[in-house]
């Protein structure tokens, strides 16, 4: 590749490539060959960063500013660390409307508060009309750590919960956009994972967000590290009316789309049941399901497979090209 | 993957909104509504059930055809159940 | 609980189908004509529960993404190259089809021009309209269901009297393939899965020919996999009974004599013509074209195409082949290791409805 291409910032197997190939090779150190969402660094803490470049800026249920917040802060909850400072950088376009500006910042002061998060420090930059989409933010997020994912110590039998329904948060700003003409009640699902904290004591051993590419993608990385198969009962995945209905009248797969305020755990089993119990007590958990195992009757370690809803089963695969830009 | 309306999507959905002409409305999905033409179906009515492709719809739903098959299967499945046969 | 999908009813489903193909000494091989029932067979699974219970399908013709040959793709790509201020509209998956001069999506467009993604063909007409200053070229492939509504659009242009707007139509039409299939020897079958929506707007009849012609039972289906296995099980009491016929087993869709309404709408703006198929040449009468009343909307006559050149797929590509049915995705060496959806070598892998984008997608679980 001679040029950068938008696959390069999609989430899928093109950007983990360009990683993995471009990136790793040239800055290698340990820490970063792992390719974690959030490094855990020495004094105890975890670091991470994002930017967000989401269009358009506001869409039912938040804002990019909400999103800067949540997404920082849920890489660290999933790495097994509580959220405790971010850094704000704003990039902003001249002739940006200073309320969108302004209501851009409350939500970032909300979002933070909820999240438990402190906004230590932060930039300000302005470029020319023309030169940047009204605003870009990036946010850097440390935490404490209290837990050490490990995928590597799954065991048969381990289940996949994932913490309630799919793909909301891409529908909203697919529609914010107005490319497809559809009427339809979806609010982005962005929101804080904090309250998933509590479950590293509880039995859970792995976290993950499920952002671009969606459970699918996120499966396949969990595939990876475990050394069992992940059989996905398709008939357990929670789906909102909303998504059912995009699926249904565009043709998208849910299993694809981007999410910005659900996990998928690992759990042991016997843990099961009181970590989905605990989970369905939070307004955020309600729906809240065991979607998989781990199991090797069928495919081989590394393999991602799914049970459909007529009984067969086939490979699931990860998010290979764009998909849709600028989700988050 | 991607949102591709020139794919065949079998769901029937219900007609919602008929502009005077009768030619565009609204269908609705489980709540989704979207913009829809039936100049291909003269007479269409609202309330009824219609296919849709690539933003016009097609065809409409017989539903007595509709319950008959879901009797049909109904009826291979509790063969299967009885004859065991069966083996989910 | 939805019957059309649940496990409950496909298993007691193809139980009955393998009560019927046991006493067989080989599986029965049912070919599809139609992307969307490639996608449901293996998006669900049903391939190997299908093999498994005694039946083999086969994919054939049925994406028309996939057998638009390329002259039409290089045609769109010299249009928006070579024509300051033109808008060349399309569904995603045409922008990536790769051919020679390379694809629509990495096209340099010439001044003022561009290539636009749309959803629907209704979106390309309302681009005209809010481009005054440009022409906008709505580049369309597809069967008998999408034909209707692409017709549409060039006369309700043709009627406001758009000067903007033109179609550039690849446009296919099903029963002709068919006989072709059957005529070139090429693949033994033991039958047809009609393909749904298409049979809602020609109804059963065009498709006549193939039981009386050639004996061989048929089916139309619905895209549910309860309605696949449905019309499976018609084909095998077809072959039970010795009466090959063309059964409707989506009677709350389609009926007998289609959409008359649909067909109307076709013959008053497109006629017949011969065309020529990716993988399967040349077929007479198996297109459609606009009329000469139309040709102030047909981008062929608007902007003098040559579409008689003839174009050949990339080297290696086997896509003709996977189309005509005569070889599965996986045996092509290309697939999976240097074609893939990211990098591919022919419209099978691109289009959605392709044979080897579907069994790429959908993979079959391994057994070591």
């Amino acid at each position: 590749m001679d040029k950068v291409s938008l696959e390069l910032g999609s989430g899928g197997r093109t950007m983990r490539d360009f990683i993995a190939r471009t990136i790793v090779p040239v800055l290698g150190n340990p820490r970063l060959r792992k390719l974690l969402d959030a490094s855990h660094i020495p004094g105890g803490f975890a670091f991470t960063t994002d930017s967000y470049v989401v269009d358009p800026i506001f869409f039912p249920g938040g804002d990019i500013g909400t999103l800067a917040v949540n997404g920082t802060a849920n890489d660290l909850v999933v790495s097994g660390a509580v959220p405790r400072f971010i850094s704000l950088a704003l990039i902003l376009e001249e002739g940006l409307e200073w309320a969108a500006l302004e209501k851009i910042i409350h939500s970032i002061r909300r979002a933070a508060k909820r999240a438990g998060v402190e906004v230590a420090t932060g930039d300000t930059k302005v470029v020319r009309r023309g030169q940047g989409d009204k605003i870009y933010i990036n946010t850097s997020g440390i935490g404490r750590v209290i837990a050490k994912p490990n995928a590597a110590a799954a065991r048969l039998g381990d289940r996949i919960i994932l913490t309630g329904t799919l793909g909301e948060h891409s529908l909203a700003v697919l529609l914010a956009r107005g490319d497809f003409g559809l009427e339809a009640k979806v609010r982005s699902d962005c929101a804080a994972l904090t309250f998933l904290l509590p479950l590293w004591k509880k039995g859970a051993i792995w976290m993950r967000d499920i952002t671009r590419g969606g459970l699918a993608t996120i499966l396949s990385e969990m595939a990876a590290e475990t050394p069992f198969p992940l059989v996905i009962d398709e008939e357990a995945i929670p789906l909102s009316k909303a998504v059912r209905a995009a699926a249904g009248l565009l043709g998208i797969d849910p299993l694809y789309l981007a999410c910005e305020g659900r996990a998928v755990l690992l759990v042991r089993e016997k843990d099961a049941a009181r970590v989905l119990a605990a989970l369905r007590k939070h307004p955020l958990g309600r729906r809240s399901a065991v979607i998989g195992r781990l199991d090797d009757s069928v495919g081989r370690p590394g393999e991602l497979i799914l049970r459909t809803t007529a009984g067969g089963l086939r490979l699931l695969e990860p998010l290979t090209s764009e998909l849709l830009p600028r989700i988050c | 993957m991607g949102a591709e309306n020139s794919v065949c999507l079998g769901i029937p959905v219900k007609v919602v909104e008929l502009d005077p002409s009768g030619e565009s409305g609204k269908v609705d999905y489980l709540g989704t509504r979207v913009q829809t033409g039936f100049a291909l179906l003269p007479g269409i009515e609202l309330g009824d059930w219609v296919i849709v492709h690539a933003g016009f719809a097609i065809s409409r739903l017989d539903e007595e055809e509709a319950r008959e098959t879901l009797d049909l299967l109904r009826e291979i499945v509790e063969k299967s159940e009885n004859d065991g046969s069966f083996h989910p | 609980m939805d019957l059309f999908t649940h496990k409950t009813a496909i298993s007691a489903l193809l139980g009955k189908i393998k009560s019927l193909t046991r006493s067989r000494s080989s599986p029965i091989r049912v070919m599809e004509v139609c992307g969307t029932h490639t996608m449901t067979v293996h998006r669900y699974g049903l391939k190997t529960l299908l093999r498994e219970s005694g039946v083999d399908m086969i994919s054939g013709p049925g994406c028309p993404v996939c057998i638009t040959p390329n002259e039409y793709h290089e045609a769109a790509i010299r249009l928006v190259t070579e024509r300051e201020g033109l808008i060349l509209a399309t569904f995603g998956d045409m922008t990536r089809v790769p051919t020679r001069t390379g694809a629509l999506q990495t096209a340099v467009p010439a001044p003022r021009s561009a290539v636009r993604v749309v959803y629907s063909p209704e979106e390309s007409l309302t681009l005209a309209g809010k481009e005054a200053g440009k022409d906008v070229v709505f580049f369309g492939t597809g069967f008998e269901t999408t034909i209707p509504s692409i017709a549409l659009m060039a006369r309700k242009a043709r009627r406001a009297g758009l000067r903007n707007y033109a179609v550039l139509a690849a446009l296919w039409t099903i029963p002709p393939p068919l006989r072709a299939v059957l005529e070139s020897g090429e693949v033994r079958l033991s039958g047809f899965l009609y393909p749904g929506h298409v049979s809602a707007i020609i109804g059963t009849a065009p498709y006549e020919f193939v039981a009386r012609e050639f004996g061989l039972p048929g089916a139309v289906a619905g895209f549910e996999p309860a309605d696949i296995l449905l019309a499976i099980l018609s084909i095998l009491e077809q072959i039970e009974d010795g009466r090959p016929r063309v059964a409707n087993a989506y009677g709350r869709v389609v009926r007998p004599e289609g959409n008359p309404a649909a067909r109307a709408v076709m013959d008053d703006i497109l006629e017949p013509a011969d065309a020529h198929w990716r993988g399967l040449g040349r077929i007479p009468r198996s297109g459609l074209i606009l009329k000469p009343d139309y040709a102030g909307v047909d981008a062929v006559r608007k902007y003098g195409l040559d579409l008689a050149a003839g174009s050949e797929d990339l080297p290696g590509c086997r896509c003709g082949e996977v189309l005509r049915g005569v070889a599965a995705p996986p045996e092509c060496r290309h697939f999976a290791k240097t074609c893939s959806p990211d990098s591919p070598r022919g419209p099978c892998m691109v289009s959605y409805e392709g044979a080897c984008f579907v069994h790429f997608k959908y993979r079959d679980v391994g057994y070591g």
